[in-house]
């Protein structure tokens, strides 16, 4: 564990366990240590975890179109828990309709997210992305 | 085959003489226990008594074994990171070996933390914190900080195994004790506390019986084998093996314990379980509830259902009462209104000690529906408790008390027992039976059923 660590759940009142799963199989094959905290976790929940793990990022997955409510503050609760540094990023289906990606990836940037995936992304641009903006890709 | 079995406690030395091929009793005797001067005299008082009783000598016995709860019981500081993860992790390890947890620390230690912990005095501290693999920060910087301690005390630490090198250079390049074992929490949301149970056993038959002046008894019986609050919760296993799933009440003077030997998985649709998965065997202590050192506190923080109880110019008395039970620690009820007092208040003990030891389940409204979430154990389906404990055992009020136990619809999300079946320890030898546990598994559960009967 270490540089490598993630930390994957399911935010908020949402059950969709599916998705979290190849996400984990994905990332885990990719060399990543997985710290998954399941569904219906709390913004608190990701972070103790990632506190005692030394996560160097949080994958927050959402699918039931709540994900604003749910993530609102997350990233100023993180900069309370000291980890200023770690990476935030959310997928799923970030808006109910979504009709304009560019308004809801905004949106999620503006609450602090470093990379906002909107639906039917594949787990290996999330894994490009995660290597890149960790400095693993050499 | 003959045993007998002694319990060093802080107020009393008790000792029980068994005949373990006949699973009896035979003799047994108490005396106030003389640690302070020395320990042996109240330990001779014990057995000259129990010899004149049996008509044995002390030599006659095959087991001569010693549990202690003396000079303070065995006190532990356990430490970790997250309030409700590595911290809690370690509190638990430290409680289910029978330890006495004065106090529990999370993050970096504070220099007035660290002051506390030199007046607390404690007996050893667990440092805990970040998983497998996890958080460097915190335990390197608690480790330092302890480490520089004028404090001549054992450390166990059962943290982030990538540091236990690290760790244990700390620790020795400034002269200090230090036990490395595995870790509480190894990866997330996962309890393993068996190991750490193990080593705080270890130090405690190592160090502390020595550091507390104990080790003279080694020359009359062939030692202190365990805390005494870790052979009470031994004895609940030996039940268990016969009955099943079970929990043990044990209110005192100072402390209500409560253990409980039950998965507790969820015994209705639809729940989701949360929070830390709590270890097969568990014991919690509450040191605010008892009846009589801890009388006042247990007063305080259930004054309003306690007075319902009484007339309303009875009150004032009430009051006066508990505040003398509260410094005369050694009373013993003599008159009814005594004991009635006594009973309300090992109910309030008992209630309030279950509550804080069984699990809850928390009613969320989402979009997705209402949905249920448990923390901890679920006992409503479990159908034996055992009590043990003075007030439990000898007031003849004690039904009233032991009701505190039984789930009410009043509070539903409190998964209490519904409807056990209650057990005395009315020798009070649950300690003995769990020393004799460890040698003779068998004789030690004839023991739990020819004592341990039905209320």
């Amino acid at each position: 564990m270490g540089e490598r660590t993630v930390v994957l759940g399911v935010i908020g009142a949402d059950v969709h366990a599916v998705g979290l799963r190849i996400l984990d199989y994905a990332l885990r094959s990719a060399g990543f240590d997985v710290v998954n905290i399941g569904v219906l976790s709390s913004q608190e929940d990701f972070i103790k975890a990632a506190i005692e793990s030394d996560a160097r990022a949080i994958l927050v997955s959402s699918l039931y179109g709540h994900a604003e409510l749910d993530c609102r503050g997350f990233r100023e609760k993180l900069q309370e828990a000291g980890l200023d540094n770690v990476l935030l990023y959310i997928g799923g289906n970030l808006g109910i309709g979504q009709k304009n990606w560019e308004e809801v990836e905004k949106k999620f940037k503006e609450l602090g997210f470093n990379r906002v995936y909107p639906p039917k992304t594949m787990p290996d641009e999330v894994i490009r992305d995660l290597k890149k903006d960790l400095g693993l890709d050499k | 085959m003959k045993a007998i079995i002694f319990d060093i406690g802080s107020t009393f030395t008790k000792g029980v003489a068994f005949d373990l091929d006949k699973s009896e009793i035979i003799g047994r005797a108490k005396y106030p226990s003389t640690v302070n001067e020395d320990v042996t005299i109240g330990l001779q008082n014990v057995i000259s008594e129990i010899e004149r009783q049996t008509g044995l000598n002390i030599r006659d016995f095959n087991i001569k074994k010693a549990t202690s709860s003396a000079a303070g019981g065995l006190k532990i500081i356990a430490i970790g990171l997250v309030p409700d993860l590595t911290t809690e992790a370690a509190k638990k390890a430290s409680l289910g070996a029978g330890g006495k947890v004065i106090k529990i620390y999370s993050y970096e230690l504070t220099s007035s933390d660290l002051d506390e912990i030199l007046y607390l005095k404690p007996d050893i501290i667990i440092l805990a914190g970040g998983t497998d693999g996890g958080n460097r920060y915190y335990p390197i910087i608690n480790a330092k900080k302890l480490s520089r301690l004028p404090l001549n005390i054992p450390f166990i630490y059962a943290g982030n195994k990538d540091l236990q090198d690290e760790i244990k250079n700390i620790f020795l390049s400034n002269s200090k004790e230090i036990y490395i074992t595995e870790n509480v929490m190894p990866e997330y949301g996962v309890i393993n506390i068996e190991k750490v149970q193990n080593i705080i056993r270890e130090v405690f038959l190592r160090n502390i019986i020595h550091a507390k002046g104990l080790d003279k008894v080694q020359e009359i019986i062939d030692g202190i084998v365990m805390p005494t609050p870790l052979a009470v919760l031994k004895g609940l296993e030996s039940f268990s093996e016969i009955y099943g799933e079970c929990l043990l009440i044990d209110v005192g003077g100072a402390t209500t314990d409560v253990c409980s030997v039950a998965k507790g998985e969820p015994t209705q649709n639809n729940v989701i379980l949360k929070g830390l998965k709590e270890p097969y065997v568990k014991r919690s202590v509450e040191g605010d509830l008892g009846v009589r050192v801890s009388a006042l506190s247990l007063f305080e923080s259930a004054k309003k259902d306690i007075i319902k109880s009484f007339s309303h110019d009875k009150v004032k008395v009430i009051e006066e009462k508990v505040k003398f039970l509260n410094i005369n620690t050694s009373y013993i009820p003599k008159n009814d209104e005594d004991l009635h007092l006594d009973a309300i208040l090992a109910y309030f003990a008992v209630k309030i000690a279950t509550e804080r030891h069984v699990g809850h389940i928390e009613m969320v409204y989402t979009p997705m529906g209402t949905l249920l979430f448990q923390y901890g154990k679920d006992l409503r389906e479990l159908d034996k408790v055992v009590c043990t404990g003075g007030p439990l055992i000898y007031n003849p009020y004690r039904v009233e008390s032991l009701k505190g136990v039984i789930y009410s619809n009043d509070e539903p999300f409190i998964l209490k027992p519904k409807n056990p079946t209650f057990y005395v320890d009315k020798e009070y030898i649950m300690f003995a039976i769990g020393v004799i546990s460890e040698i003779y598994k068998d004789k030690s559960m004839s023991l739990v059923e020819k004592y341990i009967n039905k209320v």
